[in-house]
């Protein structure tokens, strides 16, 4: 999950997806990319809207999209997300195979060259794999390799209580690292072959590995990066990818230059991109309007309200389906067991009149979710949710009687930091009119304190969720939220049948057998219905005079290898 | 004076000390656990929170982390933020920068304002009275955000006058338009001040005694007149410049500023106790400094208060 702070922002960015599923297809969408016809000169500089990086550059350690995109210039994978489509080609790997989607085997080009001088080899996946799921590290994406065989022996061992002082000592059931030692320094499902190709074991078999080797904490690691567990890396990282860090200034800018010795297929076109650190999005829109600023993936609302970038960036702009996912979440039972009836959860979504509030509210900057799946990923199809996503008075009233009604009032939670007040509101007023029970948009101030109480099942009432995909994948918009224990299932859903075809559809050999298990899977969420789908996301981007070729992905950022300058 | 001076700075002490607790104690206080927004929609992997906690000390009691950072301090320490940067780092980048802003507001607030407060005092009832009193009445209800982005729209982007947003470098010369809209509201405060002390003054028996005397009037109301009307602007003026380092949050965020408000803002935002309050511990000082300096200056200004 790429957000954290700026999920404010990718809240506020989302919108429709009009282009429908590019995925997979041959069909990429043209109207994705700006500009003029010509491939473009290449050279020259552009700036880029950034804010502050929260992390240092290491890519384990890197989940939110400040940091993010400046290290996926940087980063060459084995896989590269086509701009258009999301869909994995291969990069670094010459291929990726297996036979039974637990064994695959990764072979590698030759000559892919670290900015050090150092080639790309196979145990530099394997040495950084390890590094990043190694407990003693603590890294932020450590998750992304739990599906590795040998992974949980990498987890340190648990404070007890008797350590410290007692039940009450605040690192009692914390990872204990320093005491308590993982068992293995190395995950035993990787295996160097020789220099270009490695081994990968899989815990239990999962269909969609190599769509998920694109994902930034992937990324192989230089010899050098081991040598201080990564702390020269985290303020000058050293990749194989299109571009190098040339100087990060805290708080102002990160400096990019071409890498000169880039040999892969997906090279940038311009010599230098800056990334300048805005507080503001409104800012940074006026810089762009004034030329001081080239490339906004996310136009401020006060520029989308009627529209406005049309006039302002005339030519100049675009939309582009991204992969996110809003939605209001209902509780768990252990916080609140007032919405346990599968049928008061449909009657009340289908009590929300999505489309009156996509736009009216949100300026159609969204399109009205039919299911809990993005249409920008392979496996989407129409239609999910049925007919409890399509609002219909009559049948939600008919439904919530049919539930026995609700006693006292529904509430949606939401945080007050980000532009989710207009649209609970909204959603509050279409409940109260359509089953008329009352109903409260309930704020909390910022999104730590929100989320303190979501992740502690103390949230009572409904409340709002968003997901932006990490990879695209149908399955990233189901297991991680959906499945039993899922580390992003908040309202703490289990359905044995649910995670049943989760596990078979990671099985299967056949890309179309398992987008069909998943769909079944999906299906089985609006009989139980464990999260109200809202709307899947649009961004709207915009630039100045100065550049053309500009291209959105369906992550909502600027696929920096395209654009170029007049 | 001296010893007035050196007694006024060692009050310091004890008032920077039980300052910093405080902010401290409120940071502490604030709900809401730092690692809970910081990996989006999903709790942080166990082992980054482990690592996150001890690092940043968050597992201690209150005593014992403010002892910390005490100890640290106290070797001119100022700490890192949870983004792993130094904070004394951030603050000598960020506080010359903010600095350059205030002055620029406090200029413009004291030569404007006293100006415009003298023009409508001595002209009391008058057209140019009015108009100083309706236009800063108008300034005073619009929000400085909406002063901003105006000026933003108007000055940087049709008239071209002013870039919008400010450089990293941030020269005097791009923040003039930023200083205006900062010291806009206080601007109308200082006229409004001048003017009231100035009609009242204008009344005193020590002005009928110059006038009497046969002094000029510009030399009644500039070196007499005035002299005893600034205390109060001088009092607001001073207790304004800290709040112009620390408040400038919405002109920083409107004109991209890299400056103090806007850190202070998004550490708070970000449960970063030790960045808040290394930057907060600095305002206060700058608090202390302009307040003991107001003092010397009502000596200066009124010979009669005297400090030995």
């Amino acid at each position: 999950m790429r957000g954290t702070t700026r999920t404010v922002a990718v809240a506020a960015v989302s919108a429709a997806a009009l282009l429908a599923a590019g995925c997979g297809g041959g069909d990429s969408s043209p109207s994705s990319s700006g500009g003029s016809t010509a491939a473009g000169k290449t050279g020259g500089a552009i700036t880029v809207h950034g804010c502050t990086p929260q992390n240092p550059f290491i890519p384990a350690n890197t989940n939110e999209t400040c940091g993010g995109d400046v290290l996926d210039a940087i980063v060459s994978k084995l896989v590269h997300y086509n701009p258009d489509t999301a869909a994995p080609e291969m990069d670094i790997a010459e291929s990726i195979t297996s036979t039974d989607n637990q064994t695959f085997t990764v072979k590698l080009n030759k000559g892919y060259m670290f900015t050090d001088g150092t080639e790309v080899k196979a145990k530099n996946f394997v040495d950084a794999w390890n590094w990043n799921r190694n407990g003693v590290n603590g890294t932020l994406n450590s998750y992304f390799f739990d599906v590795i065989e040998g992974a949980g022996d990498m987890d340190c061992g648990v404070f007890d209580k008797d350590q410290g002082t007692g039940e009450n000592d605040p690192k009692a059931g914390d990872p204990d690292c320093k005491g308590k030692p993982p068992k293995a320094t190395t995950l035993s499902g990787l295996k160097v072959v020789d220099d270009y190709t490695f081994t990968v074991k899989t815990t239990e078999k999962v269909s969609n590995l190599p769509v998920r080797l694109g994902y930034t904490a992937f990324a192989p690691l230089p010899d050098s990066f081991f040598a201080d567990n990564g702390k020269a890396f985290g303020d000058a990282p050293v990749g194989a990818g299109p571009y190098k860090l040339e100087k990060y200034t805290k708080g102002t800018d990160m400096v990019l230059t071409k890498n000169a010795d880039y040999k892969g297929k997906f090279a940038g076109k311009v010599d230098k991109i800056t990334f300048k650190i805005y507080q503001d999005t409104d800012a940074a829109y006026t810089d762009v309007q004034a030329d001081n600023l080239d490339l906004l993936a996310a136009v401020p609302a006060s520029a989308l309200a009627g529209e406005k970038y049309k006039t302002d960036l005339p030519d100049r702009n675009l939309v582009q389906a991204i992969g996110t996912f809003a939605s209001i979440s209902f509780p768990s039972s252990k916080a609140d067991k007032s919405y346990d009836n599968p049928k008061l959860r449909q009657a009340i979504s289908t009590a929300i009149d999505r489309k009156t509030i996509v736009d009216k509210i949100l300026a159609g900057t969204r399109v009205p979710a039919t299911g809990w799946v993005s249409p920008v990923v392979d496996g989407y199809k129409e239609g999910a949710c049925g007919d409890f996503c399509t609002y219909d008075k009559a049948k939600a009233k008919a439904l919530f009687d049919e539930a026995g009604g609700y006693t006292g009032k529904m509430t949606i939670g939401y945080n007050a930091d980000g532009d989710h007040k207009a649209w609970t509101e909204a959603a509050c007023n279409s409940i109260k009119d359509a089953l008329g029970v009352e109903c409260i948009a309930t704020p909390y101030p910022d999104f730590a304190t929100f989320r303190t109480k979501i992740t502690a099942e103390e949230m009572k009432g409904m409340f709002r969720t968003g997901w932006q995909m990490d990879y695209p994948s149908i399955e990233n918009f189901l297991a991680p939220l959906y499945g039993t224990g899922a580390g992003s299932n908040d309202s703490r859903y289990s359905n044995p049948a649910f995670d049943k075809l989760l596990t078979e559809a990671a099985a299967a050999t056949d890309g179309a057998a398992a987008n069909a298990k998943y769909q079944e899977a999906e299906a089985l969420l609006a009989n139980d219905m464990p999260v109200i789908p809202m709307w899947y996301g649009k961004a709207v981007a915009g630039w100045s005079t100065k550049v053309e070729n500009v291209k959105v992905t369906p992550f909502g950022t600027f696929d920096l290898t395209s654009v170029t300058v007049k | 004076m001296g010893t007035y001076i050196l007694r006024r700075l060692l009050l310091m002490v004890p008032v920077i000390i039980g300052a910093t607790f405080l902010i401290y104690a409120m940071v502490f206080a604030m709900p809401g656990d730092p690692l809970a927004g910081r990996c989006g929609e999903r709790p942080c992997p166990p082992a980054f929170a482990a690592k996150f906690r001890e690092q940043h000390h968050l597992n201690d009691p209150l005593p014992v982390q403010y002892a910390k950072y005490m100890g640290q301090l106290a070797q001119g320490d100022l700490g890192e933020t949870f983004q792993g940067v130094k904070v004394s780092e951030e603050l000598s980048k960020r506080y010359p920068i903010t600095i350059r802003l205030a002055v620029i507001a406090i200029l413009v607030e004291l030569v404007i304002g006293v100006f415009a407060g003298v023009l409508a005092g001595i002209r009391k009832g008058k057209f140019v009275d009015n108009l100083v009193l309706v236009s800063t009445l108008i300034v005073i209800a619009i929000p400085t955000f909406v002063i901003g982005v105006l000026a933003r729209k108007i000055f940087g982007l049709d008239l071209g006058w002013f870039r919008p947003t400010v450089s990293p470098a941030a020269p005097w010369s791009e923040l003039i338009l930023p200083g205006i809209v900062l010291g806009a509201i206080s601007l109308a405060y200082v006229a409004r001040l001048t003017r009231t002390n100035l009609v009242e003054n204008l009344r005193a028996d020590y002005v009928r005694t110059a006038v009497a005397k046969g002094l000029g009037r510009p030399r009644t109301i500039g070196v007499h007149t005035l002299r005893n009307s600034l205390i109060p602007v001088v009092t607001f003026v001073g207790a304004d410049f800290g709040g112009l380092l620390g408040g400038a949050i919405i002109t920083e965020r409107i004109f991209n500023i890299r400056g103090v408000g806007g850190y202070i803002f998004q550490s708070i935002h970000s449960r970063d106790g030790v960045a808040v309050v290394g930057a907060v511990t600095v305002l206060v000082i700058v608090f202390l400094i302009m307040n003991l300096i107001v003092d010397l200056l009502y000596g200066v200004l009124d010979p009669r208060i005297s400090h030995d």
